[in-house]
């Protein structure tokens, strides 16, 4: 059998199917990581995508579900040009192939994927279809495709009730917009507790659990489609509480302190992004996963400065919110996957609210 | 950070002569550096004993001094020179260690002179094993639990501390003798009862046993302001216990998890954090394959063999990005090169897979041992670039070029299931061979696995090109299954002779389908950035990136592959400067080769790179593509070469010397000819096919005769026989590796062996020089010494040599570079070999006469004509400097290797000794090979009876120097009689204290040993000169060679070294 890949623009791409049957119409982005297939498939922030992995051999290490990002793969659909077909390590317990069948995630293997990354950089991200319907019209999926948005994705990822991780240290309250777990891990692991929250539980409600800090996790979808998000985050914004944001938790509190963000052309998703920390001139290599970015321009220095820049682009990388204990970064220091260089961040998270607890 | 401006000027060291272990790669980076380092505008000076190199010419740095790689030559340097600043970490160990020393003595901070990129510190706790130890420990990264005993209980109880198996290794016995592997407490009681016993001082090192982990290495740069990236990982499929240079290399690891790739990433950059390098930086890895434990076997503070096939690997230049930092630039001030709108600081992301496999020296060093351990064999290495692994694997298969283009090899069938199982023990160079018979014997990949341990991952990859021939045997081939096997690199011929179907019917079937190769690049980046200056690998059934380019006229350089006896840098420096030369004349140059090692692979030196097998069939896919105007195929050894009639037929013009005047130098009855018509008188010989043949051909010359297959590289298979069994085992070997080509049964003649390359341009030629060899006819000319100028022949004769020379080259109809061989016999002078190519010798001879013939055979093959390129044809001038070019060898290394020099080569590389006389020029040359007396004054001679007259005058002459003279009983007696003193040693198999007692006793300077003529059917010389090179004692087998040696011990007043810069010539 056969499956094939149409974009927005008309490419056609024959492969083989793999994962689970059916159609799926989503936005296709790629991933440049060499290894973590895993904790890709299961980070929230690709609910409503397709991934593309850059790297040619997927699925060489098996499946080890302890590594798993959150309780399950999000993503609409896989794309890879080789689907090892066995699995080698000692933690592996399947092959990836039956994980993304059990997951339900359709894909397209043995294409290739260099060419789709190149026609994804030239012409950035754009929408397609994984479908094994040989009889597709081209000129109707075309125009599905470009009549197709992703909505309401922090919705679909977000935990439904409030949980709490019990620890000795400072209570965090933690914004769950599509959460990975390594970064409640890496709080709760430094002896946080954390408590996880709904992505749209009120600011006042937060609050009322009085936290020694907040964390606003990543998360998937378009920074300014989170409207009400924004409203409660900005109510946070007010408060002394110090606050670490991450990806999606970084767009939203500054599009709550007045700042625009705007879509990349094809974003930023891989582990091998270096951001400069402006404060030290120290560069780090980080795990990224972000098409929208923070225009560093719209923000009145008042408010916030800069943080850290991507050294390749100059894109925004992180903020400093002037007077205020609030810290955000664009990239993932909780790693998973990616390099572990920036993980001091949750530190620099936790003697801040030391500091202000014992103020 | 910016640049220092206190850096104005550098001393860069490079590695010396090329050895196993310490190869080309040092070319490669220290060529990188130096034109980083002039690009800034820093003011170069060069050391480096090896005149092949690239490194060592005055384009590339503005002082080059081809010396000896001694602290006294480096001292007077810096005294000469006086540079501000030394970049010690870009020759090997051998460049290392001389900073080191330099630092250490205070020299350096008496003269002003600062070490830049890592400092001594940093070199010293990485280097040195109690502080790199204590490092690590600071740290908590874990290195192999270790502990030295004295005695049972103590190993009892640290063995159970760290947990069974443990290595058990007694101190200072030879050859780890005694030691071993304890899986339990009783073996350990065993083996460390017995192994203190052993040891001389009574103590054993007991070591957590990690053979069987998985082998991973980072490649980490770190800058002055504490940035650190990783440039790339690698995994090797050989689990710990082979040595990385001879394992099976794979770029990224393959079977890490995120988990695990972190873990070490993290570790790695911790580790060079807390050293502190400023530059590049090797960490090589343990890791149990059952776990996440590990531990750090080894850190290379420099750059390392590793390091060169990581940039190429990935794209990113770290000896060039390292130079920068030593400078004082950050990773994020510093370009990247391959996208030019990225910086360095940021890790290469791949999206293909790379293979790198070592080219063992086994097919020149028959009775060696083909085990592969931790000490390196290799002497050079292919990398191959593939989207899927199987192709890459078969792609490097094929550029070894050791006659083998698949899995299937046909050494191994005849054996059973059970004797596979018990070789599968043996780790040597044919074991992917045999776990792919061992996959179609049937045996399981899991035994397959628990046998080698190797990953699983690997063999079942073996099992999927296995799976793959047979359905080739089996299945009617469809344009699907063909499209699959190309997929997976097969090669048509291989799949021709599966099939069963003539080759050419495979490729017209893959043009009618279309299933052609296609080019990707290697950008650094995954694609996520447009590439400036990438380079190129091809795939199958992808669409191509190569952009088509029609502007300027197009030449192809084709490259002379893996680095191997006999085909060594030289051919990359001739590649390397013809290809420049074309650029200058406005030419697109293309390059195709596959050895990482080298400068003519790095990015920026063709306009475009072809990282590709050197086979027809790889070629012909980049000729359909690119159809270039022409290539050259003279500057890249027998490789290069033998490409000329594929191309040809390809329709490809061969610029220079056409492809028919080649095959008129190598047919035995056309080159009759030629001489013939030229008058020019050559030993008689014949042209045989069988060994009766031979045989008859031998007897009608009469012994001795030289016995070679023709098309031959450094000699290989050429011997001398002194009688009909001889003939009959060499034409055997011969046969054995696959011979195609006829066999030539010449006359030997013993005299003075001369050495031309001349360029020729149809009309007239220019020589630069006349070498001539020490050692006479009989030792391969790349393991002679060579001397320019010739000092011990007539003018007659040199003009004898260039007129013969000026004949041959016209009558071939050479345009470019032509080398001839000749032995003059009194004034008679006779033609031995001519190669209408680049030679061994061009890189040697053109720094010493500062004549830049690749380039003027380059101008020449475009059409330039001698006398307009600013030269008087002919012989030119002699130089006013002696140099003496000195062969290294790497015996050492080789278990079971015959040291014995012949017909055959077996030297590795070479260093320059360079002087106004000649006398210093040989005493430089000497002691750039290493070879340094006296220290005992003591010597053993053994040679054979046509030498002893000879051994006398040598014996005597030592006498007269203080040295004790050694020699066993036919040797003795003959100095005996001529009243030379002499103590007599008893024979090997005499008893004890013999020959060998003596050697092992590190009492000897040196000893002259000279094996009959013939194939030796004594294994006592074999067994002497072997013990005598693994305790280090020099051994000589030509009495030329102890000859000259003596000559250089009598001139001590040449000792006072004078510094020549090859720049000025």
């Amino acid at each position: 059998m056969k499956a094939y890949l149409i974009l927005e623009d008309g490419h056609v791409f024959t492969g083989v199917p793999i994962g689970a049957p059916g159609e799926v119409i989503s936005e296709i982005v790629f991933n440049t990581s060499m290894t973590g297939y895993l904790e890709v498939l299961t980070d929230p922030s690709y609910a409503g995508q397709a991934v593309v992995m850059t790297y040619p051999l997927i699925g060489n290490y098996g499946v080890c579900r302890e590594d798993m990002e959150s309780g399950k793969a999000w993503p609409d659909g896989y794309i890879v040009r080789e689907l090892s077909r066995i699995p080698s390590n000692f933690r592996s317990r399947e092959t990836l192939r039956h994980f993304l069948e059990d997951q339900g995630i359709p894909g397209i293997a043995g294409i290739d994927t260099r060419q789709l990354t190149r026609i994804l950089r030239e012409s950035g991200t754009m929408n397609g279809m994984i479908t094994t319907d040989a009889s597709f019209d081209l000129e109707e999926v075309k125009a599905k495709l470009k009549a197709y948005r992703v909505q309401k994705a922090v919705e679909r990822v977000t935990c439904r009730e409030a949980y709490t991780l019990e620890g000795e240290g400072c209570r965090v309250a933690l914004l769950d917009l599509g959460a990975k777990k390594n970064i409640i891990r890496s709080l709760h692991k430094r002896g946080c507790r954390v408590t996880v929250y709904p992505a749209f539980t009120s600011a006042q409600e937060l609050l009322a659990g009085q936290p020694d800090g907040i964390m606003l996790s990543n998360g998937p979808g378009d920074p300014k489609e989170c409207v009400s998000i924004i409203e409660e985050i900005r109510k946070l914004y007010q408060t002394d509480i110090p606050i670490f944001a991450i990806c999606l938790g970084h767009q939203l509190m500054a599009l709550a302190a007045g700042a625009d963000t705007y879509k990349l052309k094809y974003g930023h998703r891989g582990g091998n992004h270096p951001v400069k920390d402006l404060r030290t001139g120290r560069v780090y290599i980080s795990s990224q996963n972000h098409g929208y970015a923070v225009d560093g321009k719209s923000l009145d220095p008042k408010v916030a400065v800069p943080a850290f820049v991507n050294v390749n682009d100059g894109t925004n990388e992180g903020l400093c919110y002037t007077g205020k204990d609030i810290f955000t970064v664009q990239f993932h220091p909780e790693a998973s996957p990616g390099p572990q260089d920036s993980g001091y961040l949750f530190d620099r998270f936790i003697e801040t609210m030391e500091v202000r607890k014992h103020a | 950070m910016p640049k220092n401006p206190q850096i104005k000027k550098v001393l860069v060291i490079g590695s010396g002569p090329i050895v196993i272990g310490q190869a080309a790669e040092f070319d490669y980076a220290g060529t990188q550096a130096c034109r980083s380092l002039k690009e800034e505008g820093v003011e170069v000076v060069l050391l480096n004993s090896n005149p092949a190199t690239i490194m060592t010419d005055k384009d590339i740095a503005d002082h080059v001094y081809i010396e000896p790689l001694t602290l006294e030559v480096v001292e007077r340097l810096i005294e000469k020179e006086q540079p501000d600043s030394i970049l010690p970490t870009l020759g090997g160990q051998a460049g290392l260690n001389l900073a080191m020393e330099l630092s250490e003595s205070g020299f350096l901070e008496d003269h002003g002179v600062g070490l830049i990129g890592t400092t001594s510190a940093t070199i010293k706790k990485a280097e040195d094993r109690l502080e790199f130890k204590s490092t690590m420990e600071k740290i908590g990264e874990p290195v192999a639990a270790s502990l030295v005993v004295e005695n049972l209980e103590d190993g009892l109880a640290f063995a159970g501390r760290i947990g069974y198996p443990v290595v058990l290794r007694p101190a200072y016995t030879l050859g780890g003798s005694g030691g071993g592997i304890a899986r339990n407490q009783e073996e350990l009681e065993e083996i460390l009862a017995n192994g203190l016993r052993l040891s001389r001082v009574g103590q054993v090192l007991v070591e957590r046993c990690i053979a069987g982990w998985k082998e991973i290495e980072y490649e980490v740069m770190r800058d002055g302001a504490g940035n650190c990236i990783t440039v790339c990982n690698m995994e090797n499929i050989d689990p710990v216990g082979v040595h990385t240079g001879d394992s099976i290399v794979v770029a990224p690891s393959q079977t890490l998890g995120d988990k695990e790739y972190q873990m070490l990433r993290t570790s790695a950059l911790n580790i060079i954090s807390e050293l502190e390098i400023t530059g590049g930086c090797n960490v090589q890895y343990a890791l149990n394959p059952d776990s996440f434990e590990y531990c750090v076997i080894e850190v290379n503070p420099r750059v390392s063999r590793s390091s060169a096939l990581a940039s190429k690997a990935t794209g990113y230049p770290i000896a060039k990005v390292a130079a920068k930092i030593a400078l004082g630039y950050t990773l994020d001030e510093i370009p990247n090169a391959v996208t030019g709108q990225t910086m360095a600081s940021f890790e290469p992301m791949l999206d293909y897979c790379v293979v790198k496999l070592p080219r063992l020296p086994f097919d020149k060093f028959i009775s060696a041992k083909r085990t592969l351990t931790t000490q390196m064999k290799a002497t050079g290495e292919v990398m191959s670039i593939c989207d899927n692994f199987e192709g890459a694997l078969m792609k490097a298969i094929r550029s070894l070029e050791q006659h083998v283009d698949s899995l299937i090899s046909g050494d191994f069938t005849a054996l059973s299931r059970e004797e596979i199982r018990e070789r599968l023990k043996v780790v040597d160079d044919r074991r992917i061979w045999l776990i792919a018979e061992a996959i179609r014997k049937g045996i399981s990949q899991e035994d397959i696995h628990e046998i080698t341990r190797i990953d699983l991952w690997f063999i079942d990859k073996i099992a999927v090109l296995v799976e793959m021939e047979e359905r080739l045997r089996r299945e009617e081939l469809s344009p699907e299954l063909l499209k699959e096997a190309k997929r997976l690199q097969f090669p048509d011929q291989v799949i021709a002779g599966l099939t069963g179907k003539r080759e050419e019917a495979i490729r017209t079937m893959r043009r009618q389908e279309g299933i052609l190769a296609a080019y990707k690049m290697v950008d650094t980046c995954a694609a996520e950035f447009a590439a400036s200056t990438p380079y190129y690998y091809s795939v199958f059934g992808s669409e191509n990136e190569v952009q088509e380019t029609r502007d300027r006229k197009k030449v192809l350089v084709l490259g002379s592959g893996p680095i191997r006896i006999g085909q060594g840098i030289e051919f990359d420096f001739c590649c390397v400067h013809c290809t420049w030369a074309f650029s200058r004349e406005g030419y697109e140059t293309i390059i195709v080769n596959n050895n990482p090692e080298t400068v003519s692979t790095d990015f920026d030196i063709a306009d475009k790179l072809y990282f590709e097998p050197l086979t027809p069939e790889d070629v012909e896919a980049i000729v359909r593509l690119e159809k270039p105007d022409g290539a050259v195929v003279q500057f890249g050894g027998q490789t290069a070469i033998k490409l000329t009639e594929a191309l040809m037929e390809m329709g490809v013009p061969i610029l220079g010397t056409s492809a028919e005047n080649v095959d008129a130098a190598e047919d035995r009855e056309r080159f009759d000819a030629i001489l013939e018509e030229c008058g020019i008188p050559r030993p008689k010989g014949h042209t045989v096919f069988t060994a009766r043949e031979a045989k008859e051909a031998a007897r009608e010359l009469g012994y001795p005769v030289l016995v070679r297959p023709s098309y031959v590289l450094g000699g290989q298979g050429m011997q001398i026989a002194i009688q009909d069994r001889d003939v009959e085992e060499f034409i055997g070997i011969i046969n054995r590796i696959a011979q195609e080509h006829p066999i030539l049964v010449d006359k030997y003649l013993q005299g003075r062996e001369i050495e031309v390359d001349a360029v020729c341009d149809g009309e007239d030629i220019l020589i630069p020089g006349i070498m001539e060899h020490i050692e006479r006819a009989g030792i391969h000319s790349g393991d002679s010494i060579s001397v320019y100028p010739a000092r011990s022949i007539s003018e007659g004769v040199k003009a004898t040599i260039e007129e013969y020379t000026r004949r041959l080259a016209c009558s071939l109809h050479v345009i470019g570079l032509i080398n001839i061989q000749f032995i003059a016999v009194g004034e008679e002078v006779y033609v031995i070999e001519v190669n209408p190519r680049s030679s061994r010798t061009v890189p040697y001879i053109s720094k010493v006469t500062g004549i830049p013939i690749v380039p003027l055979a380059t101008r020449v093959i475009l059409g330039a004509k001698i006398r307009e390129l600013g030269y008087t044809p002919g012989l030119q001038p002699e130089a006013a400097y002696f140099a003496v070019k000195m062969p290294v060898f790497s015996f050492e290394k080789i278990r079971g290797a015959d040291i014995s020099l012949g017909p055959e080569m077996k030297s590795t590389g070479e260093c320059l000794g360079i002087a106004k006389t000649f006398h210093e020029a040989l005493y430089k040359a000497f002691l750039g090979a290493g070879i340094r007396l006296p220290k005992y004054k003591n010597v053993i001679l053994t040679v054979r009876d046509e030498d002893k007259e000879e051994a006398v005058d040598i014996a005597r002459r030592l006498e007269a120097l203080g040295y004790c003279i050694y020699a066993t009983k036919g040797t003795a007696r003959a100095l005996l009689e001529a009243d030379v003193s002499v103590r007599l040693t008893r024979k090997l198999e005499q008893e004890s204290p013999n020959i060998l007692d003596l050697i092992l006793g590190h009492r000897i300077d040196l000893v002259v040993d000279t094996p009959s003529q013939g194939i030796e059917h004594s294994r006592d010389g074999f067994v002497i000169r072997r013990n005598a090179i693994e305790t280090g004692v020099h051994v000589l087998t030509a009495i030329d060679t102890a000859k000259a040696l003596v000559t250089s011990l009598e001139h001590t007043d040449a000792r006072e070294l004078t510094l020549v810069d090859i720049a000025e010539l």
